[in-house]
């Protein structure tokens, strides 16, 4: 028979073979999420690589598989950190696990924050609420080579202090920005306690950060609504739709482009993003239910 | 083209039977005709004819012996290289941790399917484009499968092949296609597996009046189609009608109960599940039909996406028609019409597409 070939071969039945890693520290972040810090078991990890903004399928025994993105640094492939939200069947079991756990893994999948798009120029990075885990990898990415990028702009925002993560490093991360020549802007919707920062949608930040649309290249992840109204005020300041890019989320079952579940328009997420430029898909985020 | 007469498709059956493999036919049952696994010829519907419109499907009887003047039930090809349920992946977990290996292949002979439509054969090439180069499973059973085609005398109702440039005609994908004949069967051969079946089956060379009888056959089936579809301007017609008011207008009579999608031959969107054997130290993870129809398919970060039918009907009809075409260079719809015979309420997505062509840029005004 004759058949048809337009795709590349992929190694096992569920797409990529499952590693093992094993949970060493779980760390919450909001009260609605923690960073599960995990390492290889045994010589698992063998070959194991990925870029920023790229995600994992994580499989959880007897329950289920799901998509999380990663949110430690890509130069440390064997010491990985997912911030699971635990918002549905799958998120919520990791509720249950504890250090010493097992965990199967298959990944990386989709396509990375192009950091390189951004070199010679400033990279604005626009984070909201849990939107910040995804971008992590890229801001350290960015801060190890510094020297390739003139601004590093990191505005950041939440509904309240709380919904933000990394808030026990925060000050750590403030410090280290400074030294690092980072501009940090952090503002919350509505303050609570001593927060010493910005109060307001993560928009309002843009004034203040002096963003030079010309050398501009922005990152933006966060909710639906956060990246229409992020995306549209990058837009009016003069920043180019080609130089835009945004991380999106959709239910995912598979990470190879299989399962079909991840579709937008005429994109898999899975493997046309999850990273997309704002110019080819910034229409159909404004289509209702699509 | 060769000739064998009417029994020769009775030792076909059993040739590939006894080379091992698990053939697969047309069949009644249940008042429907089904592809299921035949030891002969006596397992094929002789004498039935389909009664075929929107929402529904009735068989008749006729005491003229003839095995294919019928279109198809609701089963194609698909049922069987990508099985509505299909366990992948097991993982063990005792002291030492989880191992994680293929699940076992449930039958592994390979598959002879035999009495496929054009659209059938052209629905197997369209999910060859989604699995063959991510599925080990679904390339080693495509790969073994022996495809046996029969050109139809007698389109369905709601058949319009003819629109989508499918069918009525097998001129692709097949071993071997049969045409039937009043005293046996024109056969057409596709491959070398094909050849050397014609070869075992003994065929004579086909007459020339038994070619321009063929001929005669299926130029007579395209000129019966059941209904027509212009799907000029694809994809971009349906993409620059996302707001249609045609959308909230069919999500009125479309009770989002997924019929067209699993009766769909090309339709492939799964969920993979996980169970836990008694002992809890196996879980299997398996693979189901999904379909854009129900919630938890769109389901998101605790959100469900499309939570009206309004926008399921819309990912269906233009992921079919449209984003397919970006996705796989080809359309997802063969013209089959199963979806349009087994909707209970009679959906038609041929006259959903006329109507959104004729109304074409049409907005919908929302009151909320
Ligand atoms: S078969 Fe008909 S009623 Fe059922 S989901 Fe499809 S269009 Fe809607
Ligand atoms: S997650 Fe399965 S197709 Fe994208």
């Amino acid at each position: 028979m004759s058949t048809t070939e337009l795709r590349e071969p992929a190694a096992q039945p569920e797409g990529r073979p499952m590693r093992i890693a094993v949970i060493q520290r779980i760390v919450p972040e909001t009260p609605e999420s923690s960073t599960y810090w995990m390492t290889w078991r045994g010589n698992d990890g063998e070959g194991y690589a990925f870029e920023a903004g790229q995600f994992n399928m994580l499989y959880l025994f007897g329950v289920g598989e799901v998509a999380i993105s990663i949110s430690s640094n890509p130069m440390h492939p064997h010491h990985l950190g997912h911030t699971v939200r635990h918002v549905g069947r799958v998120t919520n079991a990791f509720r249950n696990l504890r250090p010493g756990d097992e965990i199967g893994v298959r990944g990386p999948f989709g396509k990375p924050w192009p950091l390189h798009e951004a070199e010679g120029g400033d990279l604005v990075i626009v984070a909201g609420g849990v939107g910040v885990c995804p971008v992590r990898p890229a801001v350290e990415s960015a801060m190890r080579n510094r020297d390739r990028y003139r601004r590093l702009i990191l505005l950041l925002g939440a509904r309240t202090p709380d919904l933000l993560p990394y808030k026990d490093q925060l000050d750590e991360w403030v410090a280290l920005m400074e030294r690092l020549g980072v501009e940090l802007h952090l503002t919350v919707d509505e303050a609570v306690g001593t927060w010493l920062y910005d109060i307001g949608v993560v928009t309002t930040l843009f004034p203040k950060a002096r963003i030079e649309p010309a050398r501009t290249t922005a990152f933006m992840c966060g909710p639906e609504v956060m990246l229409r109204f992020a995306g549209r005020g990058l837009r009016e300041l003069g920043v180019p739709a080609e130089r835009i890019y945004l991380s999106t989320e959709r239910h995912m079952e598979c990470g190879i482009g299989l399962c079909g579940h991840c579709q937008l328009g005429p994109y898999f997420v899975c493997t046309d993003g999850p990273v997309f430029r704002y110019d080819e898909i910034a229409p159909l985020l404004e289509v209702r239910e699509l | 083209m060769w000739h064998i007469e009417r029994e020769g498709l009775g030792r076909l059956i059993r040739l590939l039977a006894d080379r091992g493999y698990r053939v697969i036919g047309p069949t009644v049952r249940d008042d429907a005709i089904v592809l299921e696994e035949i030891e002969g010829l006596e397992d094929l519907p002789a004498g039935v004819r389909e009664v075929q419109g929107p929402g529904s499907y009735r068989l008749e009887r006729s005491n003229d012996g003839r095995l294919f003047d019928w279109a198809h039930g609701p089963d194609a090809g698909k049922r069987f290289l990508f099985p509505p349920r299909e366990r992948l992946t097991e993982i063990r977990r005792d002291r030492e941790g989880m191992r994680v290996g293929p699940a076992p292949e449930e039958d592994d002979r390979p598959l002879a399917l035999l009495g496929l439509r054009s659209c059938d054969l052209h629905a197997i090439a369209v999910q060859d484009r989604v699995f063959m180069g991510l599925d080990e499973r679904y390339r080693r059973r495509r790969e073994r499968a022996v495809l046996i085609g029969v050109n139809c005398a007698v389109p369905g109702g709601t058949c319009f092949c003819v629109s989508m440039g499918t069918g009525p005609r097998c001129t692709s994908g097949f071993d071997l296609a049969l045409t039937e004949l009043a005293d046996g069967f024109a056969l057409e051969v596709g491959s070398r597996v094909g050849q050397e079946l014609r070869d075992a089956l003994g065929a004579r060379p086909a007459s020339e009046d038994e070619r321009a009888e063929v001929d005669a056959i299926a130029t007579a089936a395209a000129e019966r189609m059941g209904r027509t579809l212009d799907v000029s301007d694809m994809p971009t017609l349906l993409y620059r009608n996302r707001e249609h008011p045609r959308w909230r207008e069919v999500a009125e009579r479309c009770l989002a109960c997924t019929n067209c999608t699993m009766v769909c031959p090309t339709c492939f969107c799964h969920d993979v599940v996980d169970d836990v054997s008694l002992s809890g130290d196996v879980a299997t993870r398996s693979r189901e039909w999904a379909s854009c129809f129900s919630a938890e398919y769109s389901w998101a970060a605790g959100v469900v996406v499309r939570e009206s039918h309004a926008a399921r009907y819309r990912q269906w009809l233009t992921h079919k028609f449209a984003s397919w075409i970006d996705q796989f260079g080809v359309s997802g719809c063969v013209g089959c019409g199963r979806c349009i015979t087994w909707c209970p309420v009679g959906i038609d997505v041929t006259e959903e597409i006329a109507a959104i062509r004729a109304t074409d840029g049409a907005v919908e005004v929302r009151t909320a």
